[in-house]
This record gives structure tokens, sequence and C-alpha cells, in this order.
């Protein structure tokens, strides 16, 4: 039955115990409007039948309600709607109050992705990989814009504010690959805003926190005085590669010359831009450092100040990686022109 | 053709009317003070605005007919869905009923002569259009991308041009402020002798809770607009955190005006609605008081339920709650109209005529808006619906539907008392079965992909919620379709329409006791009432008697 109206509905999945609790008052509220509805329409129908026109100076009597009807016109749709609210709004409140065992993780909206931060260090952009069948408290801001942080699976949303936290939370019952959408209108990238939950097996999860811990500790370790951590160097382009997926970059940077929200970073090395204050710049290691550090310094022309710094984000050397990785990226053509104004695609998800 | 329609009389063509008389030129009209003639100039001007607010919808569904680009930029996309809402509801629905037909009826129906403030009435068409030169020049000048919501911070930090549309906004603001001041003085000091409250026509008591509102809740949206504007001009922190300012404020400021703007839009409606269910079932209505005091329940209650709009916005679950279970207040205001409409038909006299299909097409779309707006309210269910295709949907059912469904209700139950002929019976009804049938087809597929989990204002969408948006475009041309029929037959009537006497539908309300179209100062002497609107227990009340052959383009 539950399986059935969902598919009717289009509703998606349900992933865990709360998504199965809004859908059945859905499902409630669904089977007791059509039923009125019917009724209404059914009496309407009948009396358009029943009291069709038969001559245009027909009489008709003066009717008039007696008390009783206005009560029953007020009460029968009073108490349904009670009901319904009777229902619904212990779900609501029941999702404003996370358990104490709640396993923490922060959620920061940005023009245009999501990031989220587990205590003790690890972080990971766009995806959000959880234990199965613990609670998970979200601790939501957004660092510009109003975002929503909405999972469709877990009928869970909440809008993520500039300057201040929201909380909501979920227990997921079942273990997959779940939606993140944005859901506050947030600009050119609210379509492309898009995440993915992970719901993994607890052991599963605890490798993979315990991986990324380790991985944080080594950037620690390996750092030294200078902050230079030496990376393999037939590797480095391919870390630069791994560093810019999992930062976002290729949210608005095309590898296969496309035109995007930025500018393609085919054939970028050393490119002759042409900026907006109508100067011009050769895209050399210096000017590509500079615009992950500061990206509102030089805009190229026909393009917009959206993107965020990445000034102390990256290590030096992860800027190193991703410069290398840009400087692979060339193309048999001897030279290629400035680059053309931005097109606006829909942008595909990162597998 | 309907038999019924019939007539053996004449239909008299009244030769001295407001339309030529005193004077006939531009400028005769454009300095007016006659009530009809601004009713007049505020339907073609809505009637304009709704054209191009249409074409705008219909460009945002040909975007979206495939999840990527499919003919223009993520840019462009946004700015269509801000003028589409912009236009559509400060430029359309909005006045389109209460300065349109409300300015030509409720002196007509109250007996009066015009109404109180002439001067301000006229003054409040071009205060309407001075905005709308404003938001129109803003849209010109490139548009907002902020949505018609224009929430901080996006609006106060985006590159667009928001502030002359929100100036634009601002402006439309006092013209709807002017009119509804205009309305309650009207109301209050110029019934005619014998008109006393309980023998008023529904449709004066809506317009007059229309008008409370509008003079009550304008001045909060131009407050928080013009802080907009001062926000994103001079960069004076107020909304954006980044400046020092508060970024939930500008929405509990805008659904004060917003959330009770829907009731400016839903209640006008409602006034149609009652003359029309009684004029073509030939019935009293059923629960007069009941009708009458649920739209002031309406405007009261109205104020009080903004926070609805905020349920993940962060606001406490106590809030939530409370503002929940005063949204199904509203419901049972609607609730209690629905039934008393319905109930209004038993043992009546009924015709399915035009505007008789838009009734039907009215309470269809009433009923499940509104069934729809209480299962947001109940708060749980919001949290999944909110900002997705379902509100999409759901906004469009009631404030659309039932605000589109009035308007042309209206349309075609008042055109033969505004422009002395009658419109083609055939083609209207065609008309409006392509119109209630193509705005279910737009609009049932977007509560499905609310389901989904579609959120509302996406360029592009993942490729399972393709099917649905397909449905939604072809269910919008149908409707385009029907719309522009109505227009065509509508031009069309204007010069070659039969001529419709002074009362075609023999009613018993009481603008249709004056000849078509009405002369200049409506009454030669003040009428005395001695009874309410559409009584039809006793015989011969039509006055003058009514006579009309019938139609001969009709079909």
């Amino acid at each position: 039955m539950n399986e059935l109206l969902r598919r009717m509905l289009f509703l998606p999945e349900q992933a865990s115990d709360y998504a199965r609790q809004v859908d059945g008052l859905h499902y409630f509220i669904i089977i007791t409007t059509m039923i009125a509805a019917a009724g209404v329409f059914a009496t309407a129908i009948f009396f358009f039948v029943r009291y069709r026109r038969r001559a245009d100076t027909d009489l008709t009597p003066h009717v008039a309600p007696r008390t009783i009807h206005e009560v029953v016109f007020v009460g029968l749709p009073l108490g349904l709607f009670l009901v319904w609210f009777a229902i619904g709004f212990p779900q609501y409140a029941k999702l404003s109050l996370p358990p104490k065992d709640a396993m923490d993780v922060y959620v920061q909206g940005k023009k245009w992705m999501w990031k989220f931060a587990y205590p003790g260090g690890p972080n990971a952009i766009d995806t959000l990989r959880v234990p199965v069948g613990r609670p998970v408290r979200l601790l939501i801001t957004s660092r510009d814009v109003i975002h929503s942080f909405y999972v469709p699976a877990l009928r869970v949303k909440m809008d993520a504010l500039p300057g201040r936290y929201t909380q909501s939370w979920f227990k997921a019952e079942k273990p997959g690959r779940y939606e993140i959408f944005c859901a506050e209108y947030c600009g050119l990238g609210h379509s492309a805003m898009l995440g993915e939950l992970v719901v993994m097996p607890q052991e599963e999860f605890d490798t993979w926190i315990a991986e990324q811990r380790r991985g944080a500790n080594a950037v620690a370790q390996d750092a030294g005085p200078s902050g230079e951590r030496a990376l393999p160097a037939a590797n480095v382009a391919e870390e630069g590669r791994r560093i810019a997926s999992e930062q976002g970059c290729m949210k608005c940077h095309s590898v296969d010359g496309t035109r995007h929200i930025g500018p393609t970073w085919v054939d970028l090395y050393l490119r002759q831009e042409k900026l907006k204050d109508g100067k011009s710049v050769v895209a050399d290691e210096g000017y590509l450092t500079k615009s992950m550090m500061d990206p509102a310094a030089d805009i190229v022309a026909g393009y917009q100040n959206v993107m965020p710094t990445y000034q102390g984000k990256l290590s030096p050397p992860e800027v190193a990686a991703v410069v290398e990785y840009i400087k692979t990226l060339k193309t048999q053509a001897v030279r290629s022109g400035p680059s053309e104004g931005p097109v606006y695609e829909s942008i595909p998800r990162p597998q | 053709m309907n038999p019924s329609l019939a007539r053996s009389e004449v239909p008299v063509w009244n030769p001295r009317n407001y339309l030529n008389s005193p004077e006939t030129g531009l400028r005769s009209w454009l300095l007016t003070q006659d009530h009809k003639r601004i009713g007049v100039m505020f339907l073609v001007a809505t009637t304009i605005a709704f054209a191009i607010g249409g074409i705008f919808a219909l460009l945002i569904r040909i975007e979206l007919l495939t999840p990527g680009p499919t003919i223009m930029s993520a840019q462009t996309y946004n700015r269509m869905f801000t003028l589409h809402g912009v236009v559509m509801i400060f430029l359309f629905m909005i006045p389109a009923i209460p300065s349109g037909f409300g300015n030509f009826l409720v002196p007509l129906m109250i007996g009066a002569k015009d109404v109180a403030f002439p001067r301000l009435n006229l003054l409040s068409f071009y205060v309407y259009l001075a905005g709308a030169v404003i938001a129109l020049f803003g849209m010109v000048q490139g548009g907002a991308d902020t949505g018609w919501t224009f929430y901080t911070p996006y609006s106060t930090t985006t590159i667009t041009k928001v502030v002359p549309v929100l100036l634009g906004a601002f402006i439309l603001g006092f013209s709807s402020i002017l009119t509804g001041l205009n309305f309650i003085v009207t109301t209050h000091t110029m019934r005619a002798p014998g008109l006393t409250w309980t023998r008023l026509p529904l449709f004066v008591w809506s317009i007059y809770a229309t008008s409370v509102i509008q003079i009550l809740a304008t001045p909060v949206l131009g407050m928080s607009l013009l802080l907009v504007a001062v926000e994103h001009a001079f960069g004076w922190g107020i909304f954006d955190p980044a400046r020092g300012g508060d970024p939930v404020l500008f929405q509990h400021f805008f659904w004060f005006y917003s959330h009770p703007a829907v009731y400016i839009m839903v209640l006008p409606a409602m006034a149609v609605i009652s003359e029309v269910v009684c004029a073509f079932s030939r019935k009293n209505i059923f629960g007069y008081k009941a009708v009458a005091y649920s739209s002031l329940g309406i405007a009261f209650v109205g104020f009080f339920t903004w926070g609805h709009h905020m349920f993940v916005s962060g606001q406490s679950a106590f809030n939530g709650g409370v503002f929940g279970v005063l949204s199904m207040f509203v419901g049972i205001f609607t609730a209690i109209k629905v039934f008393n409409w319905t109930a209004t038909l038993y043992k009546g006299s009924i015709l399915f005529a035009t505007p008789f299909a838009y009734f039907v097409g009215f309470l269809f779309f009433l009923v499940f808006g509104g069934m729809t707006g209480i299962a947001l309210a109940t708060v749980s269910l919001d949290v999944h619906w909110h900002d997705t295709y379902f509100i999409v949907a759901h906004f469009h059912f009631i404030m659309v539907g039932a605000t589109l469904m009035a308007f042309l209700a209206a349309l075609h139950y008042w055109f033969p008392k505004i422009a002395g002929k009658r419109l083609p019976e055939g083609w209207g009804l065609v008309a409006a079965v392509m119109i209630i049938l193509g705005f279910n087809f737009t609009f049932i597929p977007q509560f499905l992909l609310g389901n989904e989990g579609m959120p509302r204002r996406y360029f592009s969408y993942p490729e399972k919620f393709w099917p649905l948006n397909v449905a939604s475009t072809a269910g919008a041309s149908v409707l385009a379709m029907g719309l522009v029929i109505v227009l065509v037959y509508t031009l069309v009537a204007l010069k070659w329409g039969p001529v419709a006497g002074a009362n075609p539908w023999n009613s018993r309300g009481f603008e249709w006791n004056t000849p078509s179209p009405p002369p200049p100062e409506n009454y030669e002497t003040t009428p005395v009432y001695t009874h309410g609107p559409h009584e039809y227990d006793l015989p011969g009340v039509e006055t003058p008697p009514a006579a009309t052959p019938e139609p001969k383009h009709a079909s």
C-alpha cells in the first residue's frame, strides 16, 4: 500500500523512518481531500442536472440556511484540519529536537557548493557520508546568501542562513546514495548546487573517517617549517585533478574546452587573457595562483565576479598541484584565442 | 446554442452612454473622472500586462522542455521568472479585478453616480502607469534576477538592475492604496437610500474587505522594498549580515504584506463568483451573512499567517505551530464560502453559460488549491514541499486559477454591460474548456514534480524530472491557445457583436438596472432599494424588461 501510493504520487524513496511517517500523513490527507472534494463536486453536478434552467424567467424559492448548516459547514472542515495538524505538528516538532547522541556535521552552503565538516577535522565538498542507523545533527550556515539544504529522500529541508546557524537532524535507515538539492534560489548556479548523501554501513564509515583523519594528520606532520609537503613528482598533476574535483572547481571550469560559468582550463596556461578593466594578462603560474587566492582581483572580460577565494583552504603544495594539472590541459592546436563569453549550462554531476 | 436565450423583443443600445458622452476624443478619456472609463482603462492596461506576463511564462515553460539549456542562458532564465512574477502579481492580479471591474461596478451596484473621490481615482490610474513604466524600464535595462520575492541578502548583492523594479513595485503600491481608500469611503458614504449593509451586494462586501487589506498591508511592502533598494544602492547594513544586518528580517516584512496580498487577489475573485453563482442559478445566496462576514474574516486572519512561509527558515517549532493553526482558520473561511456557493445551487434554475463554466473552474481550483494549502499548514509536510514545484503549483491553483477564472467569468458576465455587446456563447464555452483543462495539465504535473523533490527556480534539472516537465509545457500551450481565442472574440465582439440590451442574463443584480452601456451619470434619479440583490422569489423585478435576440455568430 505504502509502495503503491508512493509511486502514484511520485514521491522519492524513503530513506528514514521519519520520511515514512510524513508520507503516511501525506496519504491520509490526499485520501480525505479526495473524498471531501468528490462530495462537493458530486453535489454540485447533481444540482446542475436536477435544477437546470427551464425558462429564463423561472422563479426560485428563497432558501435561507439554518444555524445547523453553518455549524456543519464550519465544524466538519475544522475538525478535519485539526486532525491533520495534530498528526503533522508533532512530526515537525520532532524534527527540531535532535537526539542527544546524534553525530554532528557542520554544513556550509556557498555559491554554489556544499561543504561538510566533521568534528576532528575531516571535511568534504558536496558529498555527505553518514553511517546508517545513527542520528546525525546538521549545523547549517551559509557564507554568502541564503541557501537551503534539502534531501528529498529524507523529507528534510533547512535554510542555510549567512551569519547564523540553523539545525536539523535525520537518521538514515537505508544505505544508498541520495540527492542533495539547494532549495532556496541563490543565483546563476542555483540548479547546479547539487550534492550527494552517501549512507554507508557503520564499519565502512569508520574506516573512511579514520582514513580522513590520518590524511589530515599526515598533512599536518609532513608540513615542514616552510609549510611544504613533498608530493611524488609523477603524481602532481593527478593530485591536482583530484583536488580540483574535490574542491568543486569543475562546477564552473570545464576541462574539455566547453564554455561555462568560469573560463575553461583547456589551453589556459600561458593564454593571453583580456581582463574586465581592458588590460590583458598572461595566465602563467603567478596569475593562476593569484586567481585562486584573490579571484576578484583580475576578472576575465565577459565573466562575473562569482568565484570564492581559496585562501587558507588550499595549502601551497595543493595550489601548485592544481596549477600543474592546468598545465597538462593542452590541446594540439598551436595557439588559442582569448576566452569567449560565458554560457551557463547544466553542470554534469561529478562522478 | 441555448434556445432559452432567444427573446421576442429587440434589444436596445443605449444611445447616450459613458463611451460617447460627454465627449469621445482621446483627451476626454485621458482626463476623465468617470469611474466607468477609469475602470475600462484599468482593464485594458491590466490585460496588456497579463499578455506580457503570459509570454514570459511561455518562455519559461519552453526553456524547461529539456533538462539542460534549451533556448536561453541561466542568467536570462533567472530574469524571466522574476519578471513573470512581478508583472503577473503587481501589474495584473492585484489591480485587475478591484481597479478594473470594481471601479466599473461598485458605484453602479450601490446606486451612486461615481466613486467618492473621482480625481483620486484618475490619479490611481496614472500612478499605476508610472509604476508600470518604471518597472518596464528596469526590465529593458536588464531586469532583476531575484525572483518576485526579492529575498535578501541575494537581492541586495546581485549585480542586476533591482532598484528600478523595486521602485516600480513601490509606486504601484500607491495606486493600490488610493483605490482601496476610495472604495472604503464610497461604500460607507454613497450607498443609495434603502441599501443597508445587509442588502449590499456580496461583490461590494468582498471588494470592501480587499480595500481594507490594501490600505493596511501595502505600506509595509513599500517600506520593505524601499529598505532593499537602499541597501542595494548605498550598501547600508539592514538585511545583509556581512554588513551587520538580519537576513531573515526581510522575510517577515515581505510576507506580512505578501500573504495578505494573496487575499487582495483572491477576495475580488470571490466577489465576482458570489455574483455569478446567483445570477446563473437564479437564486438568492445561501447564507448571505456567512459569505459576507467570511470575507472580513479572511481579511483579518490573513494578517496573522505570514510565518507559514518561513517554516524552514529556522524559526522555533512553537512559532511554526501557531502560524500553522492560524493558516487553517483562513481555510475555514474559504470552506464556508465554498459550501455556501454550492448550496446556493439547490432549487435554483441553472443556466450553463460561459460565466457559469468559469464558476465551475473556479470552484475546482479553489477546492484543490485550498486543500493543498491546508496540507502545507500541517507544517511537517511543508518541510518537504517548501520551495519545490509543489508550492509553485499550489499558489498557481489558488491564486492564479481562482483569480483568472473569476476575471474571465467577470469579463463574460459583465461585457454586455460594459460594451453593450454580446460575446459568442459557443466560442466562449470552447475557450473555457481549453483554459480549464490546459491549466490543470500545466499544474497537476507540477504538484507531482514537487512531490518528487524538484526545487523551484531551477534552470536545469536532473533527467528524472523530464517527463513531467514536458507534460506541464504541453498543458501551458493549450492554456495559451484558449486565452488567445478569448482575446480574439472579445476584440471582434467589441465592433461586430450583437447588441446586448440592458439585461441579457435576466439578472437581478443591481448593476443591471441601468441601460447598456450605462449613461455617464449611471442613474438619472437616485434609485431607492427595497430589497437585496438576486432575489428571485417574486415575479417581475427585472427592470427594464430584458430583451435580446439570439446572438448571430455564436458557436
